[in-house]
């Protein structure tokens, strides 16, 4: 078998393997309320895909999050620019960082239930996690700006924004791809999270509670199993979405 | 017009320009030739005004400067004629300005090609067309042509001296041949000055 086919099946047979593990353990406690079998999760999750509220569900979940994932990135980016220019920004903001990035995240979420509509909690959860992860990435791209290619821009005195398009963003944008890459996965996470615990109308951390409330444990699964699913598509669109941004740039040409 | 004045520069304690001075006025080209660690690269970055010298000042009144340092300071991400149009106007209106200098550095085939698919000596040609694309009053070279072969070198600093028209040029070098070819008055170092 070539290398090339091997690196092929690699992933499936893996996935194969977990699978296996997965059936065999659940045919050994034979209880679907404890532990329901692959088949039985993968047929509730089409059961479920048939009807229309799943997909507004799912649609609902994945806009509260992305929106909180999107604007942690606005933020983080104009945040990391703010203070790699300014000692005084960094001195205020990097404790703030290393705060949020340190507090657990269910504090986070009873605090925002307080302060905020149970609809925004997600969106601020979701931008609160992936924040100090996008600025922290940032700062580190900025710094790492060759200084031999500022100074070329300085003698050949070139405008602001094309140095900061042609040099410093595509220093910047690996950096970014890198935080992306981690911080979805957290976002993601704790917007669900955060949905368990406000239930908003329509979300998918509303009918996992309303699963676990009523111990349909096949549902969890399969609800589960979609949130991982969305979760792996969305890290898929957001870094196509950023390379194609690298591409333009030939930063990673 | 460029002047240094007094400009003293030390290096690891030591120090290597002693209250030296340089005046470049419009059209005028000027070599500095002296060892290795003299304190010529340094001269060159306060004159473009990215040192600050130990003492003394230095002050430039053109309008316009490019420099070839001794490194090329490619842009990795952009091929070879996107760096040359960096320094026109970035935009496609300039693009065949830009290739028409790759030609003349004798570079149109690496016109696509990425930095890092090219050998030493194209980089540096590369980054002596994007000097000469910007069409400076200024040109500040620093040993430019040292990684070229001797054919080579001998075309690239024609190619320059014939393209330069009436910029001011400060160029560092080894080679009184380079400095001869490029009309240079040579400045040589000497207790710590340029004479």
């Amino acid at each position: 078998m070539s290398p090339a086919v091997r690196k092929l099946l690699r992933t499936p047979a893996v996935f194969a393997f977990w699978l296996l593990v997965w059936a065999l353990a659940a045919a050994a406690v034979g209880q679907e309320l404890l532990l329901p079998s692959p088949v039985q999760a993968a047929r509730e999750l089409i059961g479920l895909a048939r009807m229309p509220d799943f997909w507004l569900t799912i649609g609902r979940s994945v806009l509260r999050v992305l929106t909180g994932i999107l604007s942690a990135v606005c933020l983080g980016v104009g945040l990391a620019f703010l203070t790699h220019k300014s000692a005084v920004m960094n001195a205020l903001f990097s404790p703030v960082m290393t705060l949020v990035k340190s507090t657990p995240v269910a504090s986070f979420i009873i605090l925002a239930l307080v302060w905020l509509g149970r609809s925004v909690v997600p969106v601020f959860i979701s931008a609160l996690m992936v924040l100090p992860v996008v600025w922290a990435n940032v700062s580190a791209g900025l710094k790492g700006v060759d200084p031999q290619l500022l100074e070329l821009a300085r003698v050949y005195r070139l405008p602001r924004g094309r140095v900061l398009r042609r040099i410093t963003w595509p220093s910047v944008l690996p950096h970014l791809r890198a935080a992306l890459r981690s911080a979805l996965g957290l976002g993601w996470k704790a917007g669900i999270a955060a949905e368990v615990l406000t239930v908003p109308p329509y979300s998918i951390g509303k009918r996992i509670y309303e699963a676990k409330l009523y111990l349909e444990t096949t549902e969890l699964f399969a609800w589960t199993a979609a949130v991982i699913l969305v979760s792996l598509l969305i890290e898929k669109l957001l870094l196509r979405l950023t390379d194609s941004f690298g591409r333009k740039d030939g930063t990673y040409a | 017009m460029l002047e240094l004045k007094d400009v003293t520069l030390h290096f690891e304690r030591k120090t290597v320009l002693d209250g030296c001075c340089l005046r470049l006025n419009a059209g005028e080209r000027i070599a500095l030739m002296g060892p290795s660690g003299c304190g010529k690269t340094s001269l060159l970055r306060a004159a473009l005004g990215l040192q600050i010298p130990d003492g003394g000042s230095a002050g430039c009144t053109f309008q316009s400067v490019a420099a070839v340092f001794q490194e090329p300071r490619l842009l990795p991400w952009r091929t070879a004629a996107e760096n040359v149009n960096l320094v026109l106007s970035d935009k496609a209106e300039t693009m065949p300005e830009a290739l028409h200098w790759l030609d003349t550095l004798e570079l149109s085939d690496a016109q696509a090609l990425y930095p890092s698919e090219m050998s030493g000596g194209m980089q540096q040609r590369l980054s002596i067309a994007r000097a000469l694309a910007s069409k400076p009053q200024l040109l500040v070279m620093d040993e430019p042509f040292k990684a070229m072969d001797d054919k080579l070198n001998e075309r690239v600093v024609r190619t320059v001296a014939a393209s330069i028209g009436g910029a001011a040029l400060l160029l560092v070098t080894h080679s009184e041949a380079e400095a001869r070819a490029l009309a240079c008055r040579v400045l040589r170092y000497e207790n710590g000055k340029f004479l």
